[in-house]
């Protein structure tokens, strides 16, 4: 079976580990009742739509 | 190759996702509004834009094709009636999908699927109904309960083995219930 020759160095993994970032959500404020929400979502807190399709 | 292959598999067999969007279907019109997955909702709009398409159609022809697909007499009397009526001068897009959030346990996105023009009084009409209906039939229940009750202890003798002290205690309950049964 192949395995690692060598341990992998403290430097190499947290260069493998630089893109593992996690991304705060993107939130809107719903305009009705100025709860923090989800775009293009249903407001949870007042049920608020999101903007009407034409 | 998958060319103009429409809809979703979503882990299911054809008659399993057939079924399925029957029933949902079904619950779509009756309620006319219901909570489901985003990829379901996705594809319950097609369904149901078909059966509402139907519905407009109004024939004999239309109404059986509508049957053999959702099965339910009432619903397609639904269907032909008030729905083909609301939407008569709407070209098409009957439902609409709003998306709600990611659920707890699966982080499934959630989406409600609702008719556009929708009858708000409609979802759970049945339920509310059947609520009201307890509510009405337990208050009267309980009157006639009551009724029985005093009947039992003031008309019937009692037994002669009882003693004194348990029969007053079986007077002294009755009363406390009923007024109990009054409150609640």
């Amino acid at each position: 079976m192949a395995v690692p020759k060598k341990r992998t160095s403290a430097s190499k993994r947290d260069m493998r580990r630089s893109h593992h970032a996690l991304k705060p959500e993107a939130m809107s404020t719903c305009k009705a009742c100025g709860e923090a929400m989800l775009p293009h979502h249903v407001c949870p807190a007042c049920g608020e739509r999101p903007k009407a399709k034409k | 190759m998958r060319h103009k292959i429409k809809g979703r598999l979503l882990n299911r067999t054809s008659s399993h996702r057939k079924a399925m969007f029957a029933n949902m279907v079904n619950a779509l019109i009756e309620h006319e509004q219901i909570k489901t997955t985003l990829p379901k909702a996705k594809d319950l709009r097609t369904f149901a834009d078909k059966m509402i398409t139907l519905g407009k159609k109004g024939t004999l022809a239309a109404r059986r094709q509508a049957f053999s697909f959702m099965r339910s007499d009432d619903l397609v009397k639904k269907l032909f009636d008030t729905l083909a009526k609301r939407y008569e001068s709407r070209p098409g897009g009957y439902t609409r999908v709003l998306k709600a959030g990611f659920r707890y346990g699966d982080m499934a996105p959630i989406a409600i699927v609702e008719l556009v023009d929708r009858d708000e009084a409609a979802r759970g009409a049945k339920d509310k109904a059947r609520a009201a209906v307890e509510k009405t039939t337990e208050k009267t229940e309980e009157t006639a309960v009551d009724v029985k009750k005093s009947d039992l202890t003031s008309a019937k003798p009692m037994p002669k083995k009882i003693d004194a002290k348990s029969a007053s205690a079986n007077v002294a309950a009755a009363p406390a219930r009923k007024t109990q049964n009054k409150g609640g």
